[in-house]
């Protein structure tokens, strides 16, 4: 399983804090993204844009084809830029 | 070679303090800048710029500027791509309308024209005999007054995101940024004491001692050569291309050596313009930034309005924070709220807090990023109230910092849970100081704040060779705004087992080594320096499998020593480098290899900081005395850069604390534009800044390293600002706390 967190944003647009989805049907970002769409239309658009990704804590900034592991808990974040 | 992040110890080089690389150069004035580069037909660029803080514009006459002497070519926003029309994304029209104004000037210094002349006296002139008719505009300034019901909107087309759902109309609000978690209500009932507090901060500059400058060179064949001042080429280079509709690949960016930049480089400004007045030319154009146009039209950062409440229970447990923020964007959507938003209170373990911010358009320079951008801001408001709520609990500041303090294991405002951190060890380390244990004189006041940055990874690559004599080349793409190419020596010299003499740093363009980020978000020791690393364990490798070719063994029975291939058994003689390299063309060609990543697993960076101010009543004017910062570096690989960082953020943050502002007058245009009447800190100003180094490796760099550029300008303002408070009695929650402020606040409290 995997768990997804919601930021506040997210939370607003979503209805819900958390979700807990099946590890097959989210191998990776871009798949979860999709299956996030398909249960709330229009958050993959969201999601696609502006947003880093951190898995088990660690954020990784440009994550759409990264693979996500079963137990994994996955936070969308709004995207990081330095000075 | 040792490279257990954990224990921190057992390495020859890393650690140590070489001269840089390219220090020689630059003290010599042999480094090449942005302003230093003259070609061939090189001729020279000057700016038409905005008088006027919002207007439109009605008509541009060049007709008399083209045919003054010395003028080879003039554009106008005319003679760009016009991405709107061409459906491309918002961001992208607002960066080229931030280069070249097409029907709206959004700022003072807003650019609505250029010409390249022989001269720059003719160039100059010829700006001025540039007609601009302009209908002048209501202009807003501030957060708050553009946020109010009937403020004049400076884009019809802008719809604040993140808003559900969204609004119909345009307004001056472009984004909402939101951090939220448990109860608010059900954790302020919980508190004994409850403070609430407004703050104000203004709009401050990056202040970078080399104005911005770039040359061009624009052939007929639809290519263009850049030289640039700036935190990454490869950006520079991208948005240079999106702004112009060119291919990337068409222009090749050359880095400049950088003076400075701190966030405010990496962002476009000049380049376009300098393709566009070239390839109309057919000459080279050099186009350099007066001080007064670095102030007018580049940078700052946001001035904003914020308001915070926290409650405390007693014994010092914090129940829970409310916070709001409206940030100045400048005349283009981008300040970083969303940013302050997730750091406003990641220094500490809140169960119940609410943080909203708002992102909004004025009539000023859109702001860059600054160092560790947004969070000094909501800083300044947050670690402030944080010393008001333990004087109102009669607890140390530390100690209350301590109590609350984020650890390993916490959940982080923004969502993930905290991994191996170093918060507690800096505040310790501030604790345990001889400053800190040092009684305050009776005519000073001591102040603590915190700050808290992500740090971050990203794209980075080398390209490391052995060169005949055994000597080695690290190449790299990112520009050395701190000491990097140190760093990326020391990390090869670790590596490789030789002297750090014996390698030679490399910053390459566009053309010729792979894309890499900017240097920015604290990223290139990390990430930079991590692909440096692999690509030489890579070499390390290699070196080996060639050894075990020459010595016709098998490669197990091979490892590399001290900068040499040995035999297990002893029997042979170790190969240097300079053997092996000497025998590459026999054992499969030149000792060669480029390593590409994209940098994960990017270590938080925190710093706890410590002053001692002492304030003159009669003048309001507040000395620094005493300064101490401790921040953890995961690992500092070169301690002189690392402690350097250290004190730059903290002596712009104590400018930022005293002294800097942005003053407009009400016309909208700025009365300061220079360093005479923006004053910076200077060396006179200051004590010594003392800085301890805290090292809770970074689980996820071979090196433990978490990155150190931003941090350090997060605490000072508040820090300062509770230090004032304990000398003087009297809490300011407006920056600066320039003399003629605290004064006031003075002589109210005397009244």
């Amino acid at each position: 399983m995997v768990t997804v967190k919601f930021s506040a944003s997210l939370r607003e647009r979503t209805g819900e804090s958390d979700l807990t989805v099946d590890a097959g049907d989210a191998p990776s970002v871009r798949r979860l993204i999709k299956l996030l769409d398909e249960r709330f239309p229009g958050v993959g658009e969201q999601l696609s844009e502006g947003h880093s990704v951190a898995i088990n804590g660690e954020i990784i900034a440009d994550p759409l084809y990264e693979d996500i592991p079963d137990g994994a808990e996955v936070h969308f974040i709004p995207a990081i830029a330095g000075g | 070679m040792t490279e257990d992040p954990t224990t921190n110890t057992g390495f020859k080089w890393v650690g140590t303090r070489p001269i840089r690389p390219d220090g020689l150069d630059k003290v010599t004035g042999k480094a090449r800048f942005g302003a230093d580069l003259v070609l061939p037909n090189m001729i020279e660029a000057a700016i038409a710029r905005s008088p006027h803080a919002h207007a439109r514009i009605v008509s541009i006459d060049t007709t008399a500027a083209e045919s003054m002497p010395g003028v080879q070519a003039v554009i106008t926003g005319a003679d760009f791509p016009d991405l709107k029309e061409a459906g491309a994304k918002q961001p992208d029209v607002f960066q080229a309308a931030k280069v070249m104004a097409r029907d709206k000037v959004l700022f003072e210094g807003h650019p609505v024209a250029a010409v390249a002349a022989a001269t720059r006296q003719e160039a100059q002139r010829a700006v001025a005999a540039i007609v601009v008719e302009y209908e002048v505009l209501p202009h807003v300034l501030t957060a708050g007054a553009a946020m109010a019901d009937g403020a004049p909107l400076l884009h019809d087309d802008l719809i604040t995101a993140n808003v559900d759902p969204a609004p119909e109309a345009s307004s001056n609000v472009a984004s909402r940024a939101l951090q939220q978690r448990g109860d608010l209500d059900a954790g302020f009932a919980a508190a004994d004491v409850v403070i609430e507090r407004n703050y104000t901060t203004k709009p401050v500059h990056q202040g970078y001692i080399e104005p911005h400058a770039a040359v061009a060179d624009a052939g007929q064949d639809g290519r263009a050569h850049l030289w640039c001042s700036s935190q990454g080429h490869f950006d520079m280079r991208s948005s240079t291309a999106n702004v112009l509709a060119m291919e990337p690949s068409l222009i090749n960016v050359t880095p400049a050596e950088i003076g400075g930049g701190f966030g405010g480089k990496t962002t476009i400004y000049l380049e376009p313009i300098a393709v566009l007045l070239s390839r109309k030319a057919g000459r080279p154009v050099r186009v350099v930034m007066d001080r007064d146009e670095v102030f007018q039209a580049t940078g700052p950062t946001s001035g904003s309005e914020m308001r915070v409440k926290i409650g405390v229970t007693n014994d010092g447990d914090i129940t829970a924070a409310d916070v709001f923020m409206a940030f100045e964007a400048g005349a283009f959507p981008g300040s970083p709220v969303g940013a302050a938003a997730m750091t406003a209170l990641a220094c500490y373990d809140i169960d119940n807090f609410f943080v909203e911010g708002f992102d909004v358009v004025v009539n000023k320079p859109k702001v860059a990023a600054y160092r560790a951008p947004g969070a000094p801001i909501i800083a300044f408001a947050v670690e402030g109230l944080i010393d008001e709520l333990a004087r109102a609990i009669d607890m140390d500041p530390i100690d209350l910092r301590l109590k609350n303090a984020a650890v390993e294991g916490v959940q982080a405002p923004y969502g993930p849970t905290h991994p191996r951190i170093g918060f507690v060890e800096t505040l310790e380390a501030i604790r345990d100081s001889d400053h800190y244990r040092t009684p305050v004189a009776a005519n000073q006041g001591r102040g603590v704040a915190c700050g808290f940055w992500f740090n971050i990874g990203g794209n980075s690559v080398a390209t490391v060779n052995v060169h005949e004599d055994g000597n080695v080349s690290v190449i790299t793409g990112s520009p050395d705004i701190g000491g990097s190419r140190a760093s990326m020596a020391l990390f090869a010299a670790e590596e490789f087992g030789i002297d750090v003499e014996r390698i030679n740093p490399q910053i390459a363009d566009t053309q010729t080594i792979g894309h890499t980020d900017v240097t920015g978000g604290s990223r290139v020791t990390l990430a930079t320096g991590k692909v440096v690393v692999e690509a030489c364990r890579e070499l390390t490798a290699d070196m080996c499998r060639r050894a075990a070719k020459m010595w016709d063994c098998e490669v197990e029975d091979v490892e590399w020593v001290n900068g040499h291939a040995q035999h297990a058994s002893g029997t042979e003689t170790p190969l240097s480098m300079a053997a092996i390299a000497a025998k590459a063309g026999r054992t499969g060609g030149p000792i060669s290899t480029t390593y590409t990543e994209n940098v994960r697993g990017a270590g938080a960076g925190f710093s706890t900081q410590l002053v001692d101010v002492e304030v003159d009543e009669e003048t309001g004017q507040t000395k620094i005395v005493r300064y101490t910062t401790a921040q953890d570096a995961g690992k500092a690989i070169h301690p002189s850069y690392v402690e350097g960082q250290m004190q730059g953020g903290v002596v712009q943050g104590i400018g930022w604390a005293l002294n800097e502002e942005y003053i407009h007058r009400e016309d909208g245009t700025l009365d300061n534009p220079s360093f005479l009447d923006y004053r910076i800190p200077v060396a006179s100003d200051l004590p010594m800044i003392e800085t301890i180094v805290v090292e809770v490796p970074n689980p996820n760099h071979p090196y433990g390293v978490r990155g150190v550029g931003e941090v350090g300008i997060v605490p000072p303002m508040g820090a300062i600002a509770n230090a004032i408070d304990r000398a003087t009695g009297c809490r300011l929650h407006d920056l600066p706390m320039s003399p003629v402020r605290l004064l006031s606040a003075i002589n109210d409290k005397n009244a």
